[in-house]
């Protein structure tokens, strides 16, 4: 019973629930930091420690925390964590984290990290709550590599800053910029859709 | 840097050429969600303005004159989100006692600011970017302007789009995020006319 608990948790949160393109949850940041591959997956880590911890603690606090401030506790704790990963990135990766700039702080309003305190850990016991972050977090961090690595190759012919295309590649100066990121996001979001809705169409 | 840019140059800056949702990403949750009707866009547009304006100037008194003197502009984060669910809070209540008819038409939006990435990412640019006090009030009201312009056309363009075929797998977020995309495209077209970093 709990192994197929885990099990179901981890599928919903990467497959079919995938927070940004089933409910196009938290993407201010999926847009804003994926033109280059290396603050994405900087960012990806970040969420993650992020979602798990503050998913377990409101987890472990669930019973005390009364119902009418519950919001108020959850943003308290969340903004804590980010903290946390501010000050680690200032202290040794301080390059990262003047490009990543306000958008470090802006994972405290990120929708799917209060979506997930709000809607599992409330209900869930600490540890399946962990997990579930983890997962939420994987299955935000894969999409938004996936797009870091489109953009970062058709924007500058390079992935993690290393030359990949030869002389004659001419850069896409428009997918660094923002409406780059709008139309890949939409595409991710067109071609994944329509996968679902053909699955559901064969049951 | 950025001393010595007068505050009007911010204000058409952060409306047009550094338009926070098109450029910057933020607010993009409440952007989606609630541009399917122009009368609700304006609804949530003209809160967002309000509470920009107000909160931008409240966090820059608190950074600059409690976090810095105190040292502790690491907590700046929890500070910052705790002024404006307060500030949102508190107008709510005023409002609903004050006027019925602005409470159903602007007080619904006000607890959906609360978690605007704008209103955060607006506060956190600001002492990034070290801005005086008067740069700060019209920086907020600039971004507000800014966000309340692209969430209403988002929604004028939405609602003519709704007789329209869009394939399936578009309809509804890609259909929205494509149109974003081709909006970010159209303001770009200002990014020559001034430019603040």
């Amino acid at each position: 019973m709990e192994k197929f608990k885990i099990k179901r948790v981890f599928s919903d949160d990467i497959g079919r629930n995938n927070p940004v393109f089933a409910q196009v949850l938290g993407i201010c940041s999926t847009l804003a930091v994926t033109n280059v591959l290396k603050n994405t997956v900087v960012m990806c880590v970040g969420l993650i420690f992020t979602t798990s911890l503050s998913n377990f603690t409101v987890s472990l606090m669930r019973n005390y925390i009364p119902a009418r401030v519950r919001m108020m506790v959850e943003t308290l704790i969340i903004a804590s964590y980010v903290i946390i990963v501010d000050i680690v990135l200032k202290a040794y990766f301080p390059d990262i984290s003047r490009q990543l700039g306000p958008y470090v702080g802006l994972i405290i309003t990120n929708c799917i990290i209060m979506g997930r305190t709000e809607a599992f850990a409330l209900s869930n016991p600490p540890g399946l709550s962990f997990l579930d972050g983890i997962a939420s977090g994987f299955g935000y961090s894969y999409v938004l590599l996936i797009i870091a690595v489109v953009r970062e190759i058709l924007g500058s012919g390079t992935i993690w800053g290393i030359r990949i295309v030869g002389d004659w590649w001419t850069n896409w100066s428009i997918m660094v910029m923002a409406p780059g990121a709008f139309f890949v996001l939409a595409l991710f979001i067109w071609v994944v859709k329509g996968q679902i809705s053909e699955e559901g169409e064969k049951k | 840097m950025t001393q010595g840019i007068a505050f009007y140059a911010i204000f058409f800056a952060a409306i047009f050429t550094n338009n926070i949702l098109l450029t910057n990403y933020l607010g993009m949750c409440s952007f989606l969600a609630v541009s399917k009707e122009v009368k609700t866009a304006q609804g949530l547009g003209m809160a967002v303005i309000f509470v920009l304006a107000i909160t931008s100037v409240l966090n820059w008194l608190a950074y600059h004159y409690i976090l810095v003197p105190l040292n502790l502009t690491f907590l700046r984060f929890i500070v910052f989100i705790i002024i404006i669910a307060a500030f949102v809070q508190l107008i709510e209540m005023i409002i609903e006692r004050i006027s019925e008819k602005l409470y159903t038409s602007l007080g619904i939006f006000l607890p959906l600011i609360t978690v605007n990435c704008a209103i955060l990412g607006v506060s956190l640019f600001m002492v990034i970017r070290n801005y005086t006090f008067l740069n700060s009030f019209f920086y907020g009201l600039g971004s507000g302007i800014g966000w309340a312009l692209a969430i209403i056309s988002m929604a004028g363009i939405r609602e003519k789009m709704k007789k329209s075929r869009v394939p399936k797998g578009l309809a509804g977020a890609g259909m929205a995020l494509i149109i974003a995309g081709i909006m970010a495209l159209a303001f770009m077209g200002f990014s020559g006319m001034l430019n603040i970093t």
